[in-house]
């Protein structure tokens, strides 16, 4: 059953990961995109903190009665994640609505029509 | 929101103890799950709560802007602090076994004041961004 | 019954990730997303990261809906119906998830004890803690006093993310405020 389990959250790890990469790329809406990206950051928390984990054992904090600890290390790497990962958002949503104000969508297609530049006059230098 | 008396009731109940519960949770991160981060990221969302349910002027009468900014820069500047502490007092940077004359008193000082550290900035970066989006008003059609 | 709980829980996370992708209603999503994160909480709860199952509950499932919902008030959208088909994109990241799952042969097996992760630098670090700082909790330890580079790194990212949205967001749209 354990090993079910581990297999299992290796192909959910994956599955995420893919259902992630594919919003950010396959759909048009800024917000939904920065949501994908959260959603692939989530799986790489899945990916690290999996193996990490000893069955029989318990939660990294010392107490009475308990030998065996799960391994901190990756704890320790994806708490940086997590903080980093909303960070990103923050960012990432401050500009969609610059450019909400700039462009008066947020949906990937329209920018791009209202962004085509005309050609420049002068010449090359 | 300030007119539903539902709301306003459970919020005033509830954001005493979520404030308290963030200040638990950053002083029992050495002996149970918690310290900085988890800290300050709840008092924020109590912050925030109040924020949604009062009105944000009514928030910022008690928690105004400047306060915000400079309890980002407050934590990061004690955290290197604690670290040029360490340089002063005889170590490398960030060496926590020199603050005291016991080397595990020193690293529990050290600990302590780093997770301040990192509680203040972030509790001040989660407020200030929450500030900002919420005061730029929509831009009409 | 423990790894009972765990495939529950993950099939409720792709349940929900799935209705993230087919929705287009963008406040439904924003609330499916928090209960994405409630659920990732609970599952890295039951994998015995206790630190880490709080900083995403409260940080995905809290602070991260907040913010998502004051953009999408400023923004004000719902999604457009995609203009392609998805095949291309499906196909590519078939292919991308077929490559890291081709990578991954050799990574350890589930709680196996022998793995090479619990081996060099951990033991030293469960082991040694209590003779040198002494505080129960080791991811505390570990993040504040045995890396405690890294997390002064990680706090200059928040800042630094917390000055970059002052930067971005800073200056008022003349005459447009808002009326609460």
């Amino acid at each position: 059953m354990t090993t079910l389990a581990g297999s299992f959250t290796y192909l959910v790890t994956f599955l995420l990961m893919m259902a992630g990469f594919f919003i950010i790329i396959a759909r048009g809406n800024l917000i939904k995109k920065l949501i994908g990206l959260g959603i692939f950051q989530s799986s790489v928390y899945l990916l690290y903190v999996g193996p990490a984990k000893i069955v029989g054992g318990t939660a990294p904090i010392l107490a009475a009665g308990f030998t065996v600890y799960s391994n901190p290390l990756p704890h320790v790497l994806i708490l940086t994640a997590i903080v980093v990962g909303v960070a990103t958002l923050a960012l990432g949503l401050a500009l969609v609505v610059l450019i909400r104000e700039s462009y008066g969508t947020i949906e990937e297609d329209d920018i791009l029509k209202l962004d085509i530049l005309p050609e420049p006059e002068t010449e090359q230098a | 929101m300030r007119n539903d008396l539902i709301l306003r009731v459970v919020a005033k109940l509830l954001i005493p103890f979520i404030l308290l519960f963030a200040v638990y949770v950053q002083f029992h991160g050495d002996f149970g799950p918690g310290g900085g981060f988890q800290a300050g990221v709840i008092f924020a969302a109590g912050i925030v709560l109040h924020a949604l349910i009062f009105g944000l002027d009514r928030t910022k009468t008690f928690l105004p802007e400047p306060w915000v900014e400079s309890i980002m820069a407050l934590g990061v500047l004690l955290y290197v602090g604690v670290g040029l502490a360490g340089i002063i007092l005889g170590g490398n940077f960030l060496d926590f076994f020199v603050l005291d004359a016991d080397s595990i008193t020193g690293q529990h000082r050290g600990i302590f004041w780093i997770e301040i550290g990192v509680a203040l900035t972030v509790a001040g970066v989660m407020l200030k961004i929450f500030y900002m989006f919420a005061a730029r008003g929509p831009i009409d059609e | 019954m423990e790894s009972l709980i765990i495939i529950a829980l993950m099939v409720m996370m792709l349940v929900a990730v799935w209705l993230i992708i087919q929705s287009r209603n963008l406040f439904g999503v924003v609330v499916l997303s928090g209960v994405y994160s409630f659920l990732m909480a609970t599952v890295l709860f039951a994998l015995d990261a206790a630190d880490v199952a709080m900083t995403e509950a409260a940080v995905g499932a809290g602070l991260s809906t907040v913010l998502l919902l004051g953009a999408l008030y400023l923004c004000k959208s719902e999604e457009g119906k995609p203009l392609h088909r998805p095949w291309f994109p499906l196909a590519l990241s078939v292919a991308l998830t077929l490559t890291l799952m081709a990578g991954t042969v050799g990574l350890p097996f589930f709680s196996d004890p022998m793995a090479v992760i619990h081996q060099h630098v951990v033991p030293r670090y469960i082991n040694d803690m209590p003779a040198e700082i002494d505080v129960p909790n080791i991811v505390t330890a570990v993040l504040a006093s045995y890396r405690s580079f890294d997390t002064l790194g990680e706090t200059t990212v928040v800042f630094t993310a917390g000055a970059g949205v002052i930067a971005l967001l800073r200056r008022r749209r003349n005459g447009v405020t808002n009326a609460k």
